[in-house]
């Protein structure tokens, strides 16, 4: 009995081990940033693509560039609040450094290493090339501080425990690619990773993971009433020209206008190249059909 | 019984789609100029982007039609209870009634950029895409905010 009790302990110590293994934070190779300069109007393109100021900024405020925060998330797991990101050293990320920021945007851990949750899309950031990160690095510090302090995510228990935001990362975080580039690498790595497409565009599972088997097959609106649409070709009969010209004006085929928060996708989209939105086409039109 | 009950199935079944379609007056029209809008939109978009042929009436007809739909008048079109969570069949959100002078404001900036585009949309193609792309800003300025998805 007293050798089976022991067996019992040990295996809640190991049990324990592999759970703060699974579940503790996992950080970049700060080594491989030596040797990269950052480019700030580069990292204008990022920033622009990767949509940060659409989250970050706060409703109603005139500029957009001014990354106070304060915009709600309304989510199964309760309700989040986007982050003062403005280079303000105390309320914002002007503190911190680029392994610090590299952390934070392609791993989702803070700098207390603290995971976030993944209301914050890293878990599309993850495959921002080096080159982009350093570059965005370099923009977002060249913007205006704020001194608004971030408002506390509103989430009840047991999605309080930051620590279980590992085991999360553990099952569904992945460098992976979900789609064939098929010579579309730029277009798949702005909708996969910088644009965060599937972020709303695909369904989740009960967890609140992204159901990669319904790649962009449209999903209920987690913030009210309604879907975000599907993408795949079999449920959007738009040209890849359409897909390019509602990017570029927010004007669908039939002349409706973009509502809701993809206006500031398309707000974003309309300031980058062409070859940019063309390349997003394509790979929306390349998507297979899901059916039913 | 029986019959009573293939009565009562087909007051369902011929009922739903009524209801659906009883929408206020109000909800109606406000629908329609929006069509009214599309359809002239569409219009210039096309020369824009070049799937239709360049035709300075049929420009010109389309943007006075946008600069006339920005004139009418709206709080007829805007009448308590008729928002998304009142009724079905409409995706203006509660929150227009609540900040209506923002939105009636937003109004005028579409008036306005119809009424850019009305000045020189008979001048050739080339004006047309800028416009379009003030009248985009003017609707999704609107949309962001105060239409619910689909």
């Amino acid at each position: 009995m007293r050798t089976f009790l022991k067996l019992v302990i040990l295996a809640a110590i190991v049990g324990a081990g592999i759970g703060l293994w699974v579940t503790a934070p996992d950080r970049v190779d700060a080594a491989k940033f030596d040797g990269l300069t950052g480019d700030a109007a580069r990292g204008e393109t990022v920033f622009t693509a990767a949509g940060c100021a659409s989250c970050h900024h706060t409703k109603g405020a005139e500029d957009k560039l001014v990354l106070t925060g304060g915009m709600e998330f309304v989510s199964d797991f309760g309700t989040f609040y986007a982050p003062n990101i403005s280079s303000h050293p105390q309320q914002g990320i002007g503190g911190w450094t680029l392994e610090e920021f590299a952390n934070a945007v392609t791993r989702g851990v803070n700098p207390k290493g603290q995971h976030y949750y993944p209301a914050f899309p890293y878990t599309a950031y993850t495959k921002m090339v080096d080159q982009d990160l350093v570059d965005l690095w370099t923009y977002v510090q060249t913007l205006p501080a704020s001194d608004v302090a971030s408002k506390p995510h509103d989430v009840g228990f047991p999605f309080n425990i930051r620590r279980s935001v590992g085991g999360w990362k553990f099952l569904f975080m992945s460098d992976d690619y979900v789609m064939e580039a098929n010579g579309n690498e730029r277009g798949r790595y702005l909708v996969e990773s910088l644009a965060h497409c599937a972020e709303c565009h695909t369904p989740r599972n009960p967890v609140g993971a992204l159901d990669k088997a319904r790649w962009m097959g449209g999903a209920p609106n987690p913030s009210g009433k309604g879907t975000i649409p599907p993408l795949t070709p079999d449920k959007l009969d738009w040209s890849a020209e359409d897909v390019a010209y509602y990017l570029e004006s927010g004007f669908t085929p039939t002349f409706d206008a973009v509502g809701g928060h993809m206006t500031e996708v398309v707000d974003n989209f309309a300031h980058l190249s062409a070859e940019d939105r063309n390349a997003v086409a394509a790979y929306i039109k390349a998507l297979p059909p899901l059916g039913d | 019984m029986k019959s009573s009950f293939v009565a009562l199935a087909a007051l369902a079944v011929f009922a739903t789609p009524t209801f659906a379609q009883e929408l206020p007056q109000a909800v109606k029209a406000r629908q329609g100029q929006f069509n009214i809008m599309a359809l002239n939109l569409g219009i210039l978009g096309g020369m824009a982007r070049g799937t239709v042929d360049y035709d300075a009436d049929a420009a010109q007809a389309a943007a006075d039609s946008l600069v006339a739909v920005s004139m009418v008048s709206q709080p007829a079109l805007w009448p308590e209870g008729t928002d998304s969570m009142s009724i079905d069949g409409t995706r203006a959100m509660p929150a227009i009634w609540e900040n209506i002078d923002d939105v009636m404001a937003k109004w005028a900036g579409f008036g306005e950029a119809a009424t850019a585009m009305a000045a020189v949309a008979g001048t050739g193609k080339d004006a047309i895409g800028p416009n379009m792309g003030a009248l985009g800003a003017a609707c999704k300025a609107c949309h962001d905010t105060y239409r619910a998805p689909e």
